[in-house]
C-alpha cells in the first residue's frame, strides 16, 4: 500500500476546522478530560460485567491444590469463551523523535539522576505491562514507536516501528519475553531501532498520521463491542509539525487531525500523555487538544490530570481483576407468595496466588491428573460410586445420592423472609464466611423493584436487618440481610447500594469458649472507672483517622507475583516487598502516646509490670515440666552410648527405638516415624 | 480411660406440666447421644427422671425421701439403647423436684467416679421450674442450694440448666417461678453452671449442646499494644462450621459374606505427561507451576521457601478506629475470641480497661496476627469489645478478619436515585414497608428473640442424625419429611403472619405485583447508547441508570421506534446468526428513509442523523461498507426528488461521508471520493 498521505486531497476545504461530529453528539466524549483524570483511577476500580460467565462446578479434583478456588475455574472459563468477554487492547505509541532523548528533567530532584522523556515513557509502559500481565492477562499490547530511523510494520509505512518478540503477534497477550527484551531495549534502541525525526520541510512524510494508522491498522482486530480499544500516546513535542511552513503545514495538520478523527470514530479512543519540559511546558493547545478533543475547561484541566495519570501508571497495584459475575440467580420471597428477583455477587473474596498447574519438572510441560477409584477390599478399578456410607452402632448405614440430596433439601432453593430484627441483634461473633452482595435482578417487574427500593430504605431507616433463610443446595442456612447505603467519594462508588447477605452461624457452629474459662473462684473482676479512662486516653492517642480496608495490601501475594516476576524474567533480584501490615513503630513512639502506654500501664500493672510479664513466661505449666524432665533425662541416658561408633559399625538398627529416641530428644529433633526413618535422621544429624 | 471421656447425667422433668414438650426433648437428648455414638463413643451417658409416679434411686433406699425421682439408667457408656430409651420417655404425674433430681445425680456420679474425672463430669437440667421445691429440714432453700452447689464445685462437677419459659409455659404460679430462678441463679454463680431460658422448642433444640468440641488454643501470648505493653491473652475459635459429615464412598464389590469387609473406595490420583498419556511421573517429578501471562513458571518448594514471606508469630496493635470504619460486611472468616489469660488478674484488668473503653467511645481496634511461626501470611483483623454481664466470665474480645486490598473488587452499580420514578416506592408504599418491618419483629420487646443464633439448630444435620438413626433399624426407609420444630427455621412463622394479617395484606396491596417488565421499560429510559457506553459505565456509572440492563442479555429481533440506536447495536451484534448483520442494516435503512421522509421542516434530522452515523460504524465494523454508501447514495438522491435537499446540506454541515476505503478495505471509495460527497452543492455522484 502506498503511503497514507497520496490518498488525501490537496483541497484542504473548510471543512477541517468545522464541527467535530464526535465532539459534538457522542456523549462520552463530553466528559473526556473528566474521565482522562480520573480514568486510571476507576480502572483500578471497576470491571466489567459479563452475563454469559456462569459459575462453573469444579471439576478436577486436585488434592494438593489448597489455593484453588472457582474463581480460578473462571479465568479458564474466560478464556474459551474470548469472543464474549470484555478485555482491553492497547497500542503504546512512543515518540523516538531526538527531542525525547534531550535530558528532561536533570533538576527536578536532586537524587534523582537525569532522565530523558524516552525513559520515562519506556519505564511507564514497562511497569504498566508488569502490572497488567498479572491483572489481566488476557489484555493486548502492541508497542509501537514513531520518529525511527528504521521502519517495521505490516503497511511498510517510515518512521514507524513496531517493537515485537518472536511467537507473538504484533497486538497479542504480553509475555515474560516482551517485557524482559523491553525492559533491555533502551540501551540497544540507537542501534535497532534509531532515532529521526518523522516531519521535515521538503518531504511529505508524516510520522504521526502514519504511526496513527499503523496502531488503527493493529486495533482492526476484535469487535469494538467486546474490546475496549485505546491508543496510548507519549510524546514531549507539543508541535510535530513546526519544521513545516504555510500551506503544507495546515494541509498536514489537517490530514493528522481527520486520520486521528476517523480512528476515533471507529470506536478507538486516543489518549495523550504529554512530557513536559521544567521550563518549557506543553501546550496542549498547540495542536493535541484537536487532535484527541479536547474543549473549554477540560482543556484547562488536561495537564495536571496528565501529570496523575502518569504517576499513577508508575505506581499500580497488582491485584487480578475480575469479571463482575452474577454468582446467583436468587428468587427472594417475601410474603404472600409476592417474590423479588436478586442477583447475587462476591465483592469480597479472598484472592490467592491463581490455579497450580502441575509441571513435569524435567520437561517442564503441564501434567495432567487423573483420579481412579479403587475398591479397598478387593483392589479392583470401580466407577466413581453412587452410594456413601457412614459407620453408626457398628453397622455401615448406606445412603444414595439422592438421599442424601433429599436429606439437605430442608426448603425450597429460594430465599425466604423469616422477619426483621434491629441491628444490634447482630453480633460480632455471627460470621463465618465472606458476605455476598444482592442486588435486584433485570428479570423482575418494576413494582419488584419498587419493592426492594422501598424495603431497603425503611431497613436503613428503622436500622433493622432481615433474617431470611437461604435453601441453597450445599448448605441451607439462616441469613442477614443488611441494606448498604450507597456510598460515592469524589466520584467513585465506594460501596454500591443492595443488600449485603451474611451467613449467620447455627447453635452447632458457635463454641462456648467464654464459659468453659469461666471462673468460679471469684476472682473475675472488671476495670475500675480510672482504668478505663486511661484506656480512653490511649485510645485516642493510637487512632487511624480514615481506616479503609483497603489499606492494606497482602504482604504474601505481593511477594508472590514479585517472586513470580523476578523468575519468568530472570531477574537477579526479587523486588522488596514492603510489608504494610506492620504497626507504625514511629506513630507509637511519639513522647504522647509513650506517655499514655506509661499511665495505663500503671493504671492496671501498678509498677510492676515486667514483674508480673516475668512471671507470666516463667509460669510453665505440667505439661512443659514434664517435658523438660523427659529431655534432661534424654541427654543424660543419651550420653551412654557411643553414636558415632554404633553408627560407623550400622549398629543403631540394634538398639531399641525407645533408646534411639534419647539421642533424638537429646538433640532437639522430631522423634515421630518408623525405626528406619528414625535412624537414618540420626544418620543425617551426625553427618554421615 | 480416654482422655477427653465425658460423664453426663441428664436430668429431665417429666411432670404433667412438662407433657407437651416431652417430645421435643426425647428429639434433642437422643440426637445427643447419637452424636456420642459417633463423635465420643467412650463417653458414659445416665438419664434421671423426675416427676413421675414411681420412685427408684439409690439414695431412697439409703436414707429415704428423693420421692418421684427415677434411675432410668445408670451411667453407662453410650450404646444403642440408650437411644431408644430415651425416645419413649415415661410421662410423670406428680410435679418434680429438681433439686431432689440434681443431688440424686449428683450422687450417682460422686460413686462412680469419686473424685477422679474431674471437669469431665456433667449435669445437664431440663424443666419448666415451675414447681416448688420441697422445704428443707435445716436452713433455708438458699442455703441448701448453696451447699449443694460448693459440693458439686468441689467435685469437679458442672452443670447446664435448660429452662422452658414464656409460650412453654404458660399460666404458672410467678412466685414459684421467681423463687426457683433464684435459687437457679445461685447454682450459675457458685459453680460452672450455664442457666439458659428458653420460650420455644427450636431454642430447646440449639439450647442443648449435642457435641462437645474441646476448644484448643489458636494462639497464646502476648497482645502488643506497643512493644513495651503486652497483654497475656488466649485466644479461640468462637465460630467454626460444624460441617456434614463426611461420608465415604460404598464399594458393593467385596462378597456378601466377607465380614471383615471395610467397603471402603480409595482414590488413587495420578499426573500423566499430557503428550504422552501412558507416562505415569512420580510424584517427586512433579514441580508447580504458576501463570504469568500464558507462560507458565515452574517454581519448586525449595526455591519456593527461600524466598516466600515469613511473617514472625505475634499479634500486633495497628492502632484503634471508629466503628463506622469497618463495615460488617466486611467480615471474612471464622470468628477469634481473645480471653486473658486465665488466673492472671492483671490482664484480665487490661482486656476490661481496653474493651470497656472501646465501648464507650464506639471504637474499635485493627490488628496484625501471625498465630503460628511459619505461617503463609500476616492477618489483619478488627477487635471488638465482648464485655460480659455475669460475674464469673471476665470481659473479652472478638476478632473478625478483614479482607486486604485485593480481596475487594470493586464492582459498579446504579445508583437507585437515578431510576425511573416508576420504579420509586411513593410515600404510602413506604408506610406499607416500614410497616412489615415492624411488624415481622423477630425480637419482640420484653420477649425471647427468635431465630437467635446461639440457640438455632441446623436442621440439616438434625434430620441427617434423624435418618440415620432409622436406617440403622430398617435400611430400606425413606427420607422422613422436615417435622413442624424445624420448619420454624425454614419457614415464616405461619402465626405471626396470621397476627399481622392485616399489615401484610396492606403490604400487598401497596405493591400491585403485575407491574411492567424491567427489560422493556428500560427502552423508555435508553436516551443516550452509542458503541462507547461501555466507557461511560465504567466512568460514571450514577448518571446512567438506562446501562443497568446490559445489551448483550437481549435478543434484539426488530429495530422499534423508540430506541432504533439501541436495538441496531443489538441486533448487529448479535452472532447465533450471520444474517441478523444484513437485517439491521436493511431495517435500519428503512427507519431511516422513514424518519427523513416524515420529518417536518427538519424536526426529524438530528435523530436521522444520530442513525445514519451508527449506521455507518456499524457497517464499518462489519465490513459491510458498499451496503452504506449505496443506501447513503440512494437517500440523497431520494431526498433531491422529494424535495428534501435541506438533508443533504445538513448531513454535509456534520461531516457525514461515505466509508472510505482507508477505512474499511472493501469499500470501493477513495477517501477523497468520500470527502467530496455531499459538501459541494451539486453532489452528483453516482
Amino acid at each position: 500500500m502506498a503511503s497514507g498521505g497520496s490518498d488525501e486531497s490537496d483541497d484542504t476545504g473548510t471543512t477541517a476546522n468545522g464541527d467535530r461530529f464526535a465532539v459534538n453528539h457522542d456523549p462520552s466524549w463530553n466528559t473526556k478530560g473528566v474521565r482522562l483524570g480520573a480514568h486510571w483511577h476507576i480502572r483500578k476500580r471497576r470491571e466489567k460485567k459479563d452475563l454469559y460467565l456462569k459459575r462453573e462446578e469444579k471439576m478436577d479434583v486436585d488434592v494438593d491444590d489448597i489455593f484453588k478456588d472457582e474463581e480460578d475455574d473462571a479465568e479458564a472459563q474466560l478464556s474459551l469463551l474470548e469472543n464474549d468477554s470484555t478485555k482491553e487492547y492497547v497500542v503504546y505509541l512512543v515518540d523516538a523523535s531526538p527531542k525525547m532523548f534531550n535530558t528532561a528533567c536533570p533538576a527536578e530532584e536532586e537524587h534523582q539522576k537525569a532522565e530523558t522523556h524516552f525513559h520515562i515513557a519506556i519505564s511507564c509502559i514497562s511497569e504498566t505491562l508488569k502490572t497488567q500481565i498479572i491483572n489481566r492477562s488476557y489484555d493486548q499490547v502492541a508497542i509501537c514507536f514513531f520518529n525511527t530511523r528504521e521502519k517495521k510494520n505490516l503497511q511498510d509505512l517510515n518512521s514507524v516501528f513496531v517493537f515485537n518478540v518472536p511467537e507473538r503477534e504484533f497486538l497479542d497477550r504480553s509475555t515474560a519475553r516482551l517485557i524482559k527484551e523491553f525492559d533491555q531495549l533502551e540501551e540497544s534502541f540507537s542501534k535497532i531501532i534509531g532515532s529521526q525525526h518523522g516531519i521535515v520541510s521538503g518531504t511529505r512524510e508524516n510520522s504521526l498520521y502514519n504511526a496513527i494508522w499503523v496502531a488503527q491498522a493493529l486495533l482492526r482486530k476484535g469487535s469494538a463491542k467486546t474490546v475496549d480499544k485505546r491508543i496510548l500516546l507519549f510524546t514531549n513535542d507539543d508541535d510535530p509539525f513546526r519544521s513545516i511552513k504555510g500551506a503544507v503545514k495546515s494541509d498536514m495538520t489537517r490530514m493528522t487531525l481527520q486520520r486521528a478523527k476517523d480512528t476515533q470514530d471507529l470506536g478507538i479512543s486516543i489518549e495523550l500523555l504529554p512530557l513536559s519540559h521544567l521550563n518549557e511546558v506543553f501546550n496542549v493547545s498547540q495542536f493535541y487538544a484537536d487532535l484527541i478533543g479536547l474543549e473549554g475547561d477540560d482543556l484547562v484541566d488536561f495537564m495536571p490530570s496528565a501529570g496523575n495519570k502518569l504517576e499513577d501508571m508508575k505506581d499500580q497495584l497488582r491485584k487480578r481483576m475480575f469479571t463482575k459475575r452474577i454468582v446467583k440467580k436468587l428468587k427472594f420471597m417475601i410474603v404472600n407468595g409476592i417474590s423479588i428477583e436478586l442477583n447475587s455477587y462476591a465483592l469480597i473474596r479472598p484472592t490467592v496466588p491463581g490455579a497450580i498447574t502441575w509441571l513435569d519438572s524435567v520437561t517442564n510441560r503441564p501434567l495432567k491428573s487423573e483420579r481412579t477409584f479403587i475398591c479397598a477390599d478387593t483392589g479392583a478399578l470401580v466407577e466413581e460410586s453412587t452410594r456413601r456410607f457412614h459407620p453408626y452402632k457398628n453397622q455401615n448405614i448406606t445412603f444414595s445420592m439422592k438421599q442424601l440430596s433429599e436429606i439437605k433439601r430442608v426448603s425450597t432453593g429460594h430465599l425466604h423472609l423469616l422477619g426483621f430484627k434491629p441491628l444490634s441483634c447482630l453480633r460480632d461473633y455471627y460470621n463465618f464466611k465472606t458476605s455476598t452482595f444482592l442486588y435486584p435482578s433485570d428479570e423482575g417487574t418494576d413494582s419488584s423493584m419498587c419493592i426492594f427500593i422501598a424495603l431497603h430504605r425503611s431497613m436503613i431507616q428503622l436500622n433493622r436487618f432481615a433474617v431470611a433463610f437461604s435453601g441453597s443446595s450445599s448448605r441451607p442456612q439462616l441469613v442477614a440481610l443488611i441494606a448498604q447505603e450507597e456510598i460515592i467519594q469524589s466520584g467513585c462508588q465506594i460501596e454500591p447500594p443492595g443488600m449485603h447477605m451474611i451467613y449467620l452461624p447455627y447453635s452447632d457452629d458457635i463454641r462456648l469458649v467464654e464459659e468453659r474459662y469461666s471462673d468460679t473462684s471469684g476472682m473475675v473482676i472488671k476495670a475500675s472507672d480510672d482504668q478505663i479512662k486511661k484506656a480512653a486516653d490511649l485510645i485516642k492517642r493510637v487512632d487511624l483517622k480514615d481506616f479503609s480496608v483497603c489499606q492494606f495490601t497482602n504482604p504474601a501475594l505481593q511477594r508472590h507475583y514479585a517472586v513470580l516476576q523476578a523468575l519468568a524474567l530472570e531477574e537477579d533480584d526479587i523486588p522488596e516487598i514492603k510489608d504494610e501490615t506492620l504497626p507504625d513503630e514511629e506513630g507509637l513512639a511519639r513522647p504522647g502516646v509513650v506517655r499514655a502506654l506509661e499511665e495505663f500501664k500503671t493504671s492496671v500493672y501498678g509498677d510492676n509490670y515486667d514483674e508480673e510479664n516475668e512471671h507470666g513466661i516463667g509460669k510453665s505449666t505440667e505439661a512443659s515440666k514434664k517435658r523438660k524432665a523427659n529431655a534432661e533425662f534424654a541427654s543424660k541416658e543419651c550420653e551412654n552410648y557411643d553414636w558415632g561408633e554404633l553408627a560407623d559399625t550400622g549398629k543403631l538398627k540394634d538398639l531399641t527405638v525407645v533408646e534411639l529416641k534419647y539421642y533424638l530428644t537429646a538433640h532437639n529433633l522430631p522423634v515421630s516415624g518408623k525405626k528406619e526413618a528414625i535412624i537414618s535422621r540420626i544418620l543425617t544429624h551426625m553427618g554421615k | 480411660m480416654a482422655r477427653n471421656k465425658e460423664a453426663l447425667v441428664l436430668l429431665l422433668d417429666v411432670g404433667p406440666s412438662m407433657h407437651s414438650v416431652l417430645s421435643e426433648i426425647e428429639r434433642v437428648c437422643s440426637m445427643l447421644v447419637q452424636k456420642k455414638l459417633i463423635y465420643s463413643k467412650h463417653d458414659e451417658v445416665g438419664i434421671v427422671l423426675f416427676g413421675t409416679e414411681d420412685t427408684n434411686n439409690e439414695l431412697t433406699k439409703e436414707v429415704g425421701g428423693y420421692q418421684h425421682v427415677v434411675v432410668l439408667r445408670n451411667s453407662k457408656v453410650v450404646d444403642g439403647d440408650i437411644v431408644e430409651t430415651l425416645q419413649q420417655l415415661p410421662r410423670g404425674t406428680t410435679d418434680g423436684d429438681f433439686l431432689d433430681a440434681v443431688i440424686v445425680g449428683m450422687d450417682m456420679l460422686i460413686k462412680k467416679f469419686g473424685e477422679t474425672n474431674k471437669g469431665k463430669k456433667r449435669l445437664c437440667l431440663i424443666t419448666n421450674a415451675r414447681c416448688p421445691i420441697k422445704e428443707s429440714y435445716e436452713g433455708t432453700k438458699e442455703e441448701q442450694v448453696t451447699t449443694i452447689a460448693k459440693q458439686m464445685t468441689a467435685n469437679g462437677m458442672k452443670m447446664e440448666s435448660i429452662i422452658l419459659r414464656g409460650k412453654l409455659s404458660q399460666d404458672a404460679n410467678k412466685e414459684i417461678m421467681d423463687e426457683n430462678d433464684r435459687l437457679l441463679n445461685i447454682f450459675s454463680k457458685e459453680t460452672s453452671t450455664r442457666l439458659l431460658y428458653v420460650e420455644n422448642p427450636i431454642s430447646l433444640f440449639g439450647a442443648l449442646r449435642t457435641r462437645n468440641i474441646t476448644p484448643v488454643t489458636v494462639f497464646r501470648g502476648d497482645l502488643e499494644l506497643s512493644s513495651k505493653l503486652r497483654i497475656k491473652v488466649m485466644v479461640y475459635k468462637k465460630t467454626a462450621e460444624e460441617k456434614f459429615p463426611t461420608l465415604k464412598k460404598y464399594s458393593d464389590k467385596a462378597p456378601p459374606n466377607d465380614k471383615f469387609a471395610t467397603h471402603e473406595v480409595k482414590i488413587d490420583y495420578e499426573y500423566k505427561s499430557s503428550e504422552d498419556p501412558d507416562t505415569v511421573v512420580p510424584p517427586d517429578q512433579r514441580i508447580k507451576g504458576y501463570a504469568y501471562g500464558p507462560q507458565i513458571v515452574p517454581i519448586s518448594s525449595a526455591e519456593w521457601e527461600a524466598v516466600k514471606f515469613k511473617p514472625e508469630k505475634g499479634i500486633k496493635l495497628l492502632g484503634f478506629t471508629d466503628s463506622s470504619n469497618v463495615f460488617r460486611h466486611h467480615y471474612m472468616k471464622d470468628v477469634y475470641v481473645f480471653l486473658p489469660e486465665p488466673g492472671n488478674t492483671r490482664a484480665m484488668l487490661a482486656v476490661s480497661a481496653v474493651a470497656r473503653a472501646m465501648k464507650e467511645m464506639n471504637k474499635v481496634a485493627i490488628l496484625r496476627c501471625v498465630w503460628r511461626q511459619r505461617q503463609a501470611n500476616a492477618v489483619i483483623g478488627v477487635l471488638t469489645p465482648n464485655l460480659s454481664d455475669t460475674e464469673n466470665i471476665p470481659d473479652s474480645f472478638y476478632l473478625n478478619v478483614l479482607p486486604f486490598a485485593e480481596d475487594v473488587r470493586e464492582f459498579q452499580f446504579p445508583s437507585f436515585s437515578n431510576f425511573p420514578a416508576s420504579w420509586q416506592p411513593n410515600t404510602q408504599q413506604m408506610e406499607a414497608a416500614a410497616n412489615l418491618i415492624k411488624t415481622l419483629d423477630l425480637a419482640p420487646h420484653e420477649q425471647e428473640e427468635v431465630l437467635r443464633p446461639d440457640f438455632t439448630p441446623n436442621p440439616v444435620l438434625e434430620r441427617f442424625y434423624h435418618y440415620l438413626e432409622l436406617k440403622s433399624k430398617d435400611p430400606y426407609v425413606e427420607v422422613p419429611p422436615l417435622d413442624d420444630t424445624l420448619k420454624k427455621i425454614t419457614e415464616p412463622d405461619a402465626d405471626l403472619l396470621l397476627q399481622n394479617k392485616n399489615v401484610i395484606d396492606s403490604f400487598c396491596r401497596s405493591f400491585e405485583l403485575k407491574g411492567n417488565p424491567l427489560k422493556k421499560s428500560r427502552r423508555l429510559l435508553g436516551g443516550k447508547r452509542s458503541f462507547l457506553n461501555d466507557e461511560e459505565v465504567k466512568g460514571n456509572i450514577t448518571a446512567q441508570p438506562a446501562n443497568l440492563i446490559e445489551n448483550a442479555s437481549l435478543k434484539v429481533e426488530k429495530i422499534g421506534d423508540l430506541t432504533p440506536i439501541q436495538d441496531f447495536e443489538a441486533m448487529i451484534s448479535r452472532r447465533d446468526s450471520p444474517d441478523w448483520v444484513v437485517q439491521a442494516i436493511t431495517e435500519m435503512s428503512k427507519k431511516i428513509f422513514y424518519m427523513v421522509e416524515d420529518s417536518h421542516e427538519g424536526d426529524n434530522y438530528p435523530k436521522a442523523l444520530e442513525c445514519l452515523v451508527v449506521l455507518r460504524k456499524g457497517c464499518i465494523l462489519e465490513q459491510e461498507p458498499k451496503q452504506f454508501n449505496d443506501f447513503l447514495k440512494r437517500l440523497c438522491n431520494f431526498c433531491k426528488e422529494k424535495d428534501l435537499s435541506s438533508f443533504c446540506e445538513y448531513l454535509a454541515s456534520k461531516e457525514l461521508t461515505l466509508i472510505s476505503k482507508t477505512e474499511a478495505i472493501d469499500s470501493e471509495v477513495t477517501d477523497d471520493e468520500a470527502r467530496r460527497f455531499l459538501v459541494k452543492s451539486e453532489p452528483k455522484v453516482d
